[in-house]
């Protein structure tokens, strides 16, 4: 059956935890496994090894001697081994010791009162009712507390002595050992009822059942052996520990029959103890790992369910898919931030499912017959839910016995709902719809506009495309995931979409004012960004300026005001458009057009904004040459003489310094003072020239442009054309380390403002050898502290995604935890979802001018 | 959801107050009032969050997200720049570990009106609160080998700095060297005489009296006065290095009401769980906010109300949150699986399979979002048999 026409008639609704008890070994185990050999001469499975063709088979062509099912169809089936001394289990042991120390060894009774015994009893049942589990372990602490201070047994008065466990698996009772058939013994003799007080569940947990008489063997298909190039079988791990097992335990029986001394027969069973224990966890501290013929250390049991590529995280906390893709992305700005641009390769893979109605029964047909060539389909799926592959030869029957009810698996057409992904994915924007836009090339493409939310670049970046495969799947995808329901962000409330690179330029030069269009260029403009009104009336004669171009995307009845930026009903009277309004994860004017018009507006706000501004920048064109890093005479003068002044007050405080003139800060010694005042003139000097860079700014300099819209800061261009300034390592100057010098240029213990990491030059005119150095400390420093912080800040995510997964809104606005328990009883004590609201709040002044 | 709004017919009390005093302001008739709160309360309901909204997961990324972008760079001056604080990604992870003790443990002492006008009053205060050890106020410490004593020269000036008499010197010591003779020589000299002669253990001793504390709050290893801007006055407090909360509420001059300390731990233990979700609150927002990343106060309300929603503090770590989840699987999936799936088969513990991870692993839907809702269908006539759930043994 096809999952897609599976309805789905049972769930699992509980799993429950206990021991497997001997007795039930013996019902599910289908083969008693005593020959340690696995194959025989002619490479056949030999009866009771390891291979028995009774536990599952995993050879194409054998079938299972219980099941009759062949690979794939037989599930496996358990055996067990017979052992001939009972083992203790490794991992069970320190419990066992617990319950020593608990229960008297003669009587088997609970070493306390009998009336307290009766009162731990109904505090556990209490703890089981209510389903409080970690009050069985307070419960339990407190009886053995108890049970130490009883030196003699109150019930059969045999005095007792300590029981010491040298771990892992080894106990003794004063100087004696305490084999496993003894503490075997003493645990049968507990009686049910008792064992409540450690809080152990006889029903499904009796303490003899953790000294392991018979080993249960897991399938075959648990430990597949592979066939190498040369033929040869290669085991798995847990084959090659079992196969350990048998052939120890089988020396162990012969000896023990031929009545061989106990040293001898104490000496197997502690090595048959070794491999049970290896076998069930590899990893004890105390124990030798048991190791392959190459040295590895051997993945037994506990191994496979362990840490990151354990079963729990990599095999059922996650899982692996069908129906996706992966490439490389690369940007494309004609296509809507809702697009991705599919290449035809891909679509020709991927394929949907859609049922077949008497409405698109024609329509869907079309795929079959064109079965490989693009708009095509792969495979059919009969009422019943067999699937029949669409080839050349089977396309005629096929189409023939079409019929309402079957699907259609058909390539992928433009429009269709897919997932995008970019790992890390950090938040619920990593993950995204879009529709699909089937291009030439082959990457995918996205609008750079989304890139802030998949924090992707086109350096080389790849992304991963899924395909909802049922009707709620897509769904789903159609009406949550939608790239227009994430606009803005939930972290803060303002949109993480907008406009970047050339489309802002574009859009900074078309409303910063000073544009003059004649009727042709305007309406050029307004018919690429796919505006369909008519042109406003002219601001000038037969001439438009820019910001009505931009106006006419706007509401008629939108309204925005701040310092600089003034929109009234629809209308750009004042400032331009800069990163700050229409730029991600700011946005303020997309977020106020999503809160006020809906997604669906907002989105086409953007795209057309984004189409307007990529007009103006083709027709303008925008560049960056050396050039605009050069500055004039007076200005560089400037900048020379504010470097100077920064450093001769620092030779300044340094001289006060020799002279002991410093007065202290308090809390701080002469020295630290000092050096707190050079590192404040010398940050000093770089927002002096900053500011003097700022002043002097002329916006025919591109780099100037850019810094207005936004997309730089002026930090970025003083620190190019004007000087670098001070290196600070970890907010103090380089240290002068070991040889009281920072490189040997300079003399010792110089701490003028150049030994210490003072560059005083900028980029574009380039550093000296000392300078480049320090810089090099400064971007070494930077590198390690992101190294570092990725792995930490992922941990930090994956702890908090982990203790807050089960939190959710019930339908009464109450947020509850998995058990139904109240943590809050509004979100935020306010209900308000941020995503849907304005920064975090109700803009409650914009409400009342809409009045 | 216009759904819920049978559910609440109001508006939280920060927008009504908002609300009434705008419309006071620009002077609206009742009627138009009305008709405004009206519009309000519309906005309101189409805000909120939808049932089923997996709010933790949005919350956690919230926090989460931005933590890849934040810097390593622990320290940071506070105050007058004499002072460092942890702050960035360690100080979050600290936060939500609840570590016993922070790596910079700090206090933000508030004073009364008598003592927080000048900075003499405040640094009066300040110099009472630091610890002072022995060390801090003697002259010498000599060894008079012949006689097995250790003598306490006193510097009288020092000490009064400290506010301390010879008296109080003598007073502090007595209890804290125990088991040994000690008394008092003029007004200067403290001798202290062990029992027992050895000469090594009155080396000992005597390096253990010069790091014993005679003054101050234990703990409290640097206290300075900086001005805080409180609206049009300014005021002075004390910020210190070190934290001891109930030691400061015994000085007169604080006013504790206004005290704080960034150590989660001790408000807890001091103050009570509701100050210690404060505390969360409030640094989370400074770090947050020192580091330029904007976050809703809304998630970081939801994490500190999980933590302390127990009633303990619990830390977002295997031992604290994690911990509390009913079910195995979801315990085991996080953090040593083996230990869980023990501790599960001797209680015979059962899981429901009612929160998120144990469902993904059984690939069933999530009760979360849109795997929350149930159809329920009334079926005429037909009997629905639930199939009987067998206890006992674990079998095949």
């Amino acid at each position: 059956m096809d999952e897609t026409n599976t309805i789905i008639t049972k769930r699992i609704d509980n799993i429950s935890f206990g021991i497997v008890s001997p007795n039930s070994i013996k019902k599910i185990a289908t083969v008693v496994v005593s020959s340690p050999e696995l194959y025989d001469a002619d490479g056949y499975p030999v009866e009771k090894g390891l291979m028995d063709l009774g536990m599952g088979v995993i050879d194409p062509g054998l079938r299972c001697k219980t099941c009759g099912g062949r690979l794939r169809s037989c599930p496996g089936h358990f055996g067990y081994i017979q052992l001939a001394k009972p083992i203790m289990h490794a991992i069970y042991s320190s419990e066992v010791h617990d319950i020593m120390k608990a229960f008297c060894g003669v009587c088997g009774k609970p070493k306390i009162p009998e009336d307290r015994v009766k009162a731990y009893k109904t505090r556990i049942a209490n703890a089981r009712r209510t389903g409080n589990t970690d009050i069985i372990g307070v419960v339990k602490a407190s009886v053995l507390t108890q049970a130490k201070k009883f030196k003699k047994c109150p019930h059969c008065s045999e005095k007792q002595v300590t029981i010491k466990l040298e771990k892992p698996t080894t106990f003794s009772e004063g100087d004696r050992r305490l084999w496993p058939t003894e503490i075997r013994e003493r645990m049968e003799k507990i009686a049910d009822e008792d064992l409540e007080i450690i809080g152990m569940d006889s029903k499904v947990a009796r303490p003899e059942w953790t000294v392991i008489t018979l080993l249960l063997v897991p399938p075959i298909t648990m430990r597949p052996s592979i066939t190498l190039v040369t033929g040869e079988r290669s085991e798995d791990d847990l084959t090659h520990k079992l196969s350990d097992i048998v052939r120890v335990n089988q020396r162990l029986f012969e000896n023990i029959n031929a009545g061989a001394p106990q040293v001898i027969i104490e000496d197997l069973w502690d090595l048959l103890q070794y491999h049970l224990t290896t076998y069930f966890d590899n990893s004890i501290s105390q124990v030798p790992p048991a190791r392959h013929k190459s040295n590895r250390p051997l993945k037994t049991l506990a191994q496979r369910l362990k840490g990151k590529e354990g079963r729990f995280r990599y095999n059922l906390a996650g899982k692996r898919v069908n129906f996706c893709a992966r490439s490389v992305i690369s940007p494309d700005p004609f296509i809507s931030i809702d697009e991705v641009g599919i290449p035809a390769s891909v679509a020709q893979d991927l394929t949907i499912p859609e049922r077949i109605t008497e409405w698109n029964i024609d329509w869907l047909k079309t795929f079959i017959k064109n079965n490989d060539k693009y708009p095509g389909a792969r495979y059919v799926i009969t009422d019943e839910g067999k699937r029949k592959k669409i080839t050349e030869d089977t396309k005629e029957q096929i189409l023939e016995e079409l019929a309402p009810g079957w699907l259609v698996e058909r390539h992928i057409l433009d429009g269709d709902v897919v997932l995008f992904n970019r790992q890390p994915s950090l938040h619920r924007l990593s993950l995204m719809g879009h529709r699909v836009r089937i291009l030439s090339g082959k990457t995918f493409r996205i609008n750079p506009a989304v890139t802030k939310p998949y924090n992707a670049d086109f350096d080389g970046d790849e992304m991963n495309l899924h395909l909802p495969q049922t009707e709620e799947a897509r769904s789903e995808a159609e009406n949550l995931l939608l790239i227009e329901n994430h606009i803005i962000t939930p972290r803060y409330g303002l949109s993480i979409i907008g406009e970047v690179e050339d489309a802002l330029v574009g859009l900074y030069l078309l409303t910063r004012g000073d544009t003059e269009l004649v009727r042709a260029q305007a309406s050029e403009l307004a018919i690429a960004a796919g505006i369909e009104k008519d042109l406003p009336k002219p601001a000038g004669k037969e001439m438009w300026n820019g910001r009505q171009i931009f106006s006419m995307l706007l509401p008629s009845d939108f309204s925005f005001e701040d310092e600089t930026f003034v929109i009234k009903n629809g209308e750009l009277i004042d400032g331009a458009l800069s990163e700050k309004l229409i730029g991600p994860e700011s946005g303020i004017l997309i977020q106020r057009i999503n809160s006020k018009y809906g997604a669906e507006a907002a989105k086409d706000f953007i795209n057309t904004m984004n189409r307007l501004g990529l007009e103006v920048v083709k027709n303008r064109a925008y560049t960056m040459s050396f050039s605009d890093l050069d500055l004039p005479q007076n200005v560089t003068s400037k900048i020379r003489t504010a470097v100077e002044d920064s450093e001769n007050e620092v030779l300044d405080i340094l001289k006060k310094l020799k002279e002991d003139k410093v007065s202290p800060i308090p809390g701080k010694t002469v020295e630290e003072t000092a050096e707190a005042k050079i590192l404040y003139a010398l940050n000093k000097a770089r927002e002096v020239v900053g500011t003097m860079l700022k002043k002097d700014a002329n916006e025919n300099n591109n780099l100037v442009l850019l810094a207005k819209c936004g997309l730089a800061g002026m930090l970025n261009l003083s620190l190019m054309s004007g000087f670098a300034g001070q290196m600070s390592l970890r907010g103090e100057r380089i240290h002068i380390g070991y040889n009281k010098r920072t490189l040997p240029m300079f003399e010792k213990n110089d701490l003028s403002a150049r030994a210490r990491g003072f560059v005083r030059k900028g980029f574009a005119e380039g550093m000296d050898p000392a300078e480049t150095f320090f810089n090099a400390i400064v971007g070494r420093d930077a590198l390690m502290d992101t190294a570092m912080r990725t792995p930490k800040s992922g941990y930090m995510q994956r702890r908090l995604i982990n203790a807050l997964q089960d939190l959710r809104i019930n339908y009464d606005s109450t947020v509850r935890d998995a058990n139904q328990r109240i943590v809050q009883f509004e979100f935020g004590n306010d209900g308000i979802d941020v995503s849907r609201s304005e920064e975090g709040k109700i803009n409650v002044k914009s409400i009342l001018a809409e009045e | 959801m216009s759904n819920q709004s049978w559910l609440k017919n109001e508006i939280p009390n920060y927008l009504m107050e908002e609300v009434e005093q705008l419309a006071k302001s620009r002077k609206l008739s009742a009627a138009k009032r009305d008709e405004f709160i009206e519009k309000v309360r519309q906005k309101y309901h189409s805000m909120q969050v939808d049932p089923g909204e997996a709010i933790g997961i949005v919350s956690a990324q919230s926090i989460g997200e931005p933590g890849t972008q934040m810097t390593m760079r622990t320290f940071h001056f506070v105050g007058v720049s004499a002072l460092n604080v942890t702050l960035g990604l360690p100080r979050i992870i600290e936060i939500l570990d609840v570590r016993k003790e922070p790596k910079t443990p700090s206090m933000l002492i508030a004073l009364k009106s008598s003592h927080n006008r000048s900075r003499e009053a405040a640094e009066s205060v300040a110099n009472k609160i630091t610890e002072i050890e022995v060390a801090k106020v003697v002259k010498e410490i000599n060894l008079d080998l012949a006689n097995q004593e250790i003598i306490l020269v006193l510097d009288s000036e020092e000490g009064r700095r400290y506010g301390l008499t010879p008296t109080q010197i003598y007073d502090n010591l007595i209890p804290q060297i125990k088991g040994n003779e000690i008394k008092k020589d003029g007004n200067i000299r403290i001798i202290i005489k062990p029992k027992e002669s050895d000469i090594k253990k009155l080396y000992k001793l005597k390096e253990k009296i010069k790091e014993l504390i005679i003054g101050g709050i234990k703990g409290i290893t640097h206290a300075l006065p900086i001005i805080k801007d409180e609206g049009e006055n300014k005021i002075y407090v004390i910020q210190t290095f070190g934290s001891n909360l109930k030691g400061v509420a015994e000085i007169p001059e604080v006013d504790f009401t206004r005290t704080t300390t960034n150590s989660l731990y001790e408000t807890a233990k001091v103050l009570g769980i509701e100050a210690a979700r404060q505390v969360i609150i409030n640094e989370l927002v400074s770090v947050l906010e020192e580091q330029g990343m904007p976050v809703d106060i809304r998630h970081i309300l939801l994490v500190a109300d999980l933590m302390c929603v127990s009633g303990n503090l619990l830390g977002v770590t295997r031992h604290g949150v994690t911990s509390q989840k009913s079910s195995v699987l979801a315990r085991a999936s996080f953090e040593i699986p083996l230990q869980h799936l023990i501790a599960a088969s001797i209680i015979g513990e059962t899981d429901k399979l009612n929160s998120v991870v144990e469902n993904v692993m059984v690939n069933q839907p999530i009760p979360v979002g849109t795997g929350l809702p149930d159809l329920v269908v009334k079926m005429d006539g037909a009997k629905i048999t639930k199939p009987k759930k067998k206890d006992g043994e674990v079998t095949a």
